[in-house]
């Protein structure tokens, strides 16, 4: 099963700087590594703050473009690993160790697997 | 024993190892249902012979074979699964002898799983391993029916959408993933105890609960904790003849008839917390079930062992209602002023019992006034007619 462990950013609080930030990068370098050596590691990557978003929209053949995210809430998307595992436990024991070593709480969502194929 | 007992005692034992069978929840009822209904009419039959000698083997059996044939005829993603795990499944091995009990763990760990709201575990619990029909658990809960089922589905397609997995835990995780399952079995047992809102007592739901506390403690053996929860149950359960009058009214511990307690449950119970006790790895559903112990030993209570074991539960959790059950055994041990004194620090917002037991120690005290006051604000968050009337009585009761 593959699945998606999306970082919960808080935008409204700052992120650590310094020494802070280096530890907690060094941390999520570790998990990838961890995640390397045991087969399991898919895809991972953090994303810039929300105010660089775009959200492109196709309406009757017409394109639009807007600035910002999606949703204009504090909450955002702020990076992910995709992880193949053989089930919601397994995913479950990364994402505890995804949240320990990164600054937010972690989303874990299957993928549907019709489109793993 | 009829079709309708073997449907009781078995449904759940059968889905458990249909599920392992088929490794899909929906497609496990759906089978163990479709040999239900075949047993109904060849059971019955004039010279169908009646029960097999092992009906729950032979549901298994044809349920299985059920299955199989309707995987057959279907191309669903489910069954395409299933039918890649049956062509892996030997032939002729345990299934055909009756369900196989590890299968039941497994899926209480599965319906209990954190990732599950709680009312999901407990409704799914329920469902799937007390085989209760969903208008029965909507009954127990006083909620839609509606909402039941659609806990039920949305649970079940979550297992299956997040692959939430079949197996009991390994040691390693047991301490995160046993809790939920006591809780889960301790919560049925309570609202079957103590309704929270109609009357009083819903047996059913209790004797489910003991029903299935005694097979996670039959399963798990070497677990306190397991063995803890169904002595708790036990010796609570073995008070309840006594623990409503003749006209359906509240009796205290301390006014119950101690010879309508059931002596055999009071027994398996005091043999259980003994066996606890020889293990020395307390936790809190023991130490619950020791001061139950304590309750039913003897023609009295021993108040000051109650006190003791009360300072130690306080040590694993330190809640609040903890804290107000203490008092009441301080009140018992030091008086009631000192346990006033622990009361008025408390805060429950909701919990009728608080200031039921204010009011109780208020009056204890001379303090009538206070008292009445008290149990009006008891009354109005009690949830159900029993416990009002009985709070009401107890104000009635009160010097002008």
């Amino acid at each position: 099963m593959r699945y998606l462990l999306a970082v919960q950013n808080d935008e409204s609080v700052p992120l650590p700087t310094g020494a802070d930030w280096d530890a907690s990068l060094s941390r999520v370098e570790a998990v990838n590594e961890e995640m390397r050596a045991e087969g399991v590691w898919v895809f991972a990557g953090g994303l810039r703050s929300s105010e660089s978003s775009t959200v492109v929209r196709v309406q009757n053949g017409t394109t639009t473009m807007t600035d910002g995210p999606f949703a204009e809430t504090k909450e955002q998307l702020g990076g992910f690993w995709v992880i193949e595992v053989a089930d919601l436990d397994a995913a479950l024991a990364w994402a505890e160790k995804c949240a320990a070593a990164c600054w937010g709480p972690i989303e874990v969502r299957p993928f549907d697997e019709l489109s793993q194929d | 024993m009829d079709v309708g007992s073997v449907y009781r005692a078995e449904y759940g034992r059968c889905v458990a190892t249909l599920t392992r069978l088929l490794g899909d929840i929906g497609l496990a009822e759906e089978a163990v249902q479709d040999a239900f209904a075949v047993a109904v009419a060849k059971w019955a039959e004039p010279g169908g012979g009646g029960l097999p000698p092992n009906p729950g083997g032979w549901i298994v059996t044809t349920a299985r074979n059920r299955a199989i044939d309707r995987i057959r005829r279907e191309s669903t993603r489910e069954a395409r699964h299933a039918q890649a795990l049956l062509l892996h499944q030997p032939e002729g091995t345990e299934e055909e002898v009756g369900p196989v009990r590890d299968d039941q763990l497994r899926l209480i760990f599965t319906c209990c799983h954190p990732a599950l709201s709680p009312l999901a575990q407990t409704a799914l619990t329920l469902r799937l391993l007390g085989g209760l029909e969903v208008p029965e658990i909507a009954r127990a809960y006083l909620v839609p029916e509606a909402t039941i089922s659609q806990r039920i589905v949305r649970a079940k397609k979550k297992i299956r959408d997040a692959a939430i997995p079949y197996r009991v835990p390994g040691e390693a995780e047991l301490p995160d993933r046993l809790p939920p399952v006591l809780a889960v079995l301790y919560l049925i047992f309570n609202e079957g105890y103590a309704a929270s809102t109609g009357t009083l007592l819903r047996t059913d739901l209790s004797r489910e609960a003991v029903r299935l506390a005694r097979a996670l403690a039959d399963l798990m053996p070497d677990e306190p904790e397991a063995l803890g929860l169904l002595a708790l149950l036990l010796l609570t359960e073995a008070r309840r003849p006594a623990r409503v009058g003749p006209s359906g009214e509240l009796v205290t511990l301390a006014e119950q008839d101690r010879t309508r307690w059931d002596a055999e449950l009071i027994a398996e119970g005091h043999a259980l917390v003994r066996r606890c006790l020889r293990r020395d790895r307390p936790g809190p559903y023991q130490i619950q079930a020791a001061i139950n112990a304590v309750h039913t030993d003897g023609p009295a209570t021993d108040w000051p062992q109650v006190l003791a074991l009360y300072d130690q539960l306080r040590q694993h959790t330190p809640t609040p209602i903890v804290a107000l059950n203490r008092a009441v055994a301080v009140a018992e041990v030091h008086g009631p002023a000192a346990a006033l004194a622990i009361v008025e620090q408390l805060d429950i917002p909701g919990y009728h019992l608080l200031p039921a037991t204010r009011a109780d120690l208020l009056a204890r005290l001379g303090r009538a006034e206070e008292a009445r006051a008290a149990y009006d604000e008891a009354v109005a968050l009690a949830g159900n007619d029993t416990e009002r009337a009985f709070l009401r009585d107890r104000r009635a009761r009160l010097a002008p």
